[in-house]
């Protein structure tokens, strides 16, 4: 589990980028709910966290695919693979991230650190 | 809506067939493309793709778990259109009659006059000519791009990142200049000299040089530069010649109104054929961007199986992305719009900033420069503003 922030510290409509790696995106829905994510869009080299919050959706800040932060899925090209989702907890007044196991879906050229 | 055909295997044509389904429509759909390609994003060929950080895999446009019950009709062109009675001749001699037609066929790039013949020129429009330029630029040394709009400063950049000795002529004061102004236009020219590529500006070319291979470019002021390989970056032509005695209005593209339908009914236009009504522009207005084709497909979707009842939410001004060397241009709106620009975050000279283009105190057009997260932010703020069409 990967200590993010104090819930505090991330308002509602807000995103906050974890520099793990790959690094991940933290979400803060208008409707108080919290999702973590890859912030790599899948499409190509751009981070999700500074892309645009509507609802359950974070629309990629370059191309404009829109994916479901719930499962991941994207809606329209160009990108084409669904983002990674990692599960959240709130323990504390502090959001924790539980990073899953699942294979990331690193966009063409984009390596993990450790594999570079 | 028995049997819907869609005239053009790319961008506006996938999305729009797409579209269709997501709306509801459960009849025959058959993609007509006169490229032997499934349908593939371009916007990579002047960049990764080019530069030979990406695959042609990569370049797909359909994901894994597709398709929504197409019949592809690939490397057949469609040669006439009869409109009203919505028969689609194609040239393999056949033809088809449908219900729907959706006239996706994009544009084609313009070429330069006198080189028909000459190795060693190019265009890029398509895989097929990425392929042969990648080719060529593998053994060349110098080249010589013609014409400073976003395909020529893409290529330009590209192939400076992969060694070669670059030099970009532009008509104009600056590359881009017609687009974003000539100010901040300025600011790029900086970011393409400092990386070394020359810029030869406010001259034109008058012949490209060489018998059977072009070996330069000759300038209008006499000078001849020497080139390996020549890229006319000199704009774009919509293709619609085919729908010549069609029986549809044709200007500057497919005229159509504001959803996206055709002079006559049960036939839409959308992606960079079409030119639909500005109602707030009072004008016809093509647009070649990628976002335009994809979030018009949703519109000339609902116009086609409404029977052109559905209203149009009002046009997002258009948006549109480029990527030069390490950087990240962004821009929406229209510059011309404006009388006043300024910078309004970072420095033009420190290769990050953002520029706001207002008229009187109204923002029109913004222009990003590696300022994607405040970039993300305008883009929103000119999209949910009511009078901004286009
Ligand atoms: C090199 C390059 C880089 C680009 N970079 C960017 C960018 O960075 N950002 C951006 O916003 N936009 C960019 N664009 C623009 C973007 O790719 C286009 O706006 C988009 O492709 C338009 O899609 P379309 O489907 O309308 O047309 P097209 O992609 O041109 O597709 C039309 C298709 O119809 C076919 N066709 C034509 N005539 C017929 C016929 N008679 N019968 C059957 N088929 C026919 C064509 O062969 C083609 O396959 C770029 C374009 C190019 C070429
Ligand atoms: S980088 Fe996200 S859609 Fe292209």
């Amino acid at each position: 589990m990967i200590p993010a922030c104090p819930l505090a510290s991330l308002p509602r409509g807000e995103a906050l980028r974890l520099d793990v790696d790959p690094p991940i995106a933290v979400f803060h829905t208008d409707d108080g709910e919290i999702f973590a994510i890859d912030d790599t869009c899948t499409h190509q080299d751009a981070s999700l966290a500074d892309g645009w919050l509507e609802g359950c959706e974070v629309e990629c800040p370059l191309h404009a695919s829109r994916f479901d932060l719930r499962t991941g899925k994207v809606d329209a090209p160009p990108a084409k693979r669904p983002v990674r989702t990692h599960e959240v907890v709130v323990e504390d007044d502090t959001i924790y991230v539980v990073p899953s196991d699942a294979p990331p879906n690193l966009p063409p050229g984009v390596t993990l650190k450790g594999e570079a | 809506m028995n049997t819907v055909c869609v005239v053009g295997a790319s961008l506006a044509g996938l999305l729009t067939a797409r579209a269709l389904r997501s709306q509801g429509y459960a009849g025959r759909l058959v993609v007509i493309g006169d490229e032997p390609h499934r349908p593939y994003d371009r916007p990579p060929l002047s960049k990764d793709f080019l530069k030979g950080a990406i695959g042609e895999a990569d370049l797909a446009l359909e994901g894994e778990d597709e398709e929504p019950g197409i019949e592809w009709r690939l490397g057949v062109a469609a040669t006439h259109l009869d409109a009203t009675a919505r028969r689609v001749t194609l040239s393999d001699g056949t033809s088809l009659a449908a219900d729907g037609v959706v006239i996706a066929t994009g544009a084609a790039a313009r070429t330069l006059p006198g080189t028909e013949g000459l190795a060693g020129v190019h265009t890029l429009r398509t895989l097929d000519d990425a392929r042969a330029l990648r080719d060529d630029l593998g053994t060349a040394r110098r080249l010589v791009v013609i014409g400073g709009g976003f395909i020529g400063a893409e290529v330009a950049a590209t192939a400076r990142e992969l060694g070669l000795d670059v030099t970009l002529v532009e008509s104009g004061p600056a590359p881009l200049a017609g687009v974003i102004g000539l100010t901040m236009a300025q600011a790029v020219a900086d970011l393409h000299e400092q990386r070394g590529v020359r810029l030869v500006r406010g001259v034109q070319v008058t012949e490209v040089t060489g018998t059977d291979r072009a070996d330069g470019v000759r300038l209008s002021d006499g000078t001849h530069l020497p080139a390996d390989v020549v890229v006319a970056g000199i704009g774009a032509v919509p293709n619609i010649a085919w729908l010549r005695g069609s029986g549809l209005e044709l200007g500057d593209g497919v005229l159509c109104d504001e959803g996206g339908g055709a002079s006559v009914p049960g036939v839409v236009a959308v992606g960079d054929c079409a030119a639909w009504w500005d109602p707030v522009r009072s004008r016809h207005h093509r647009i070649e961007h990628w976002t335009g084709a994809r979030q018009r497909a949703v519109v000339a979707a609902a116009t086609l199986l409404s029977g052109g009842t559905a209203r149009p939410e009002p046009a997002r001004p258009a948006y549109f992305w480029s990527d030069q060397f390490d950087v990240k241009i962004q821009f929406i709106g229209h510059a011309r719009d404006a009388d006043t620009v300024t910078v309004e975050e970072g420095d033009p000279a420190g290769g990050s900033f953002l520029a706001v283009y207002r008229q009187g105190d109204r923002p029109v057009a913004v222009l990003g420069v590696n300022q994607v997260r405040l970039f993300t932010r305008w883009r929103r703020q000119l999209e949910t503003a009511p009078v901004q069409a286009g």
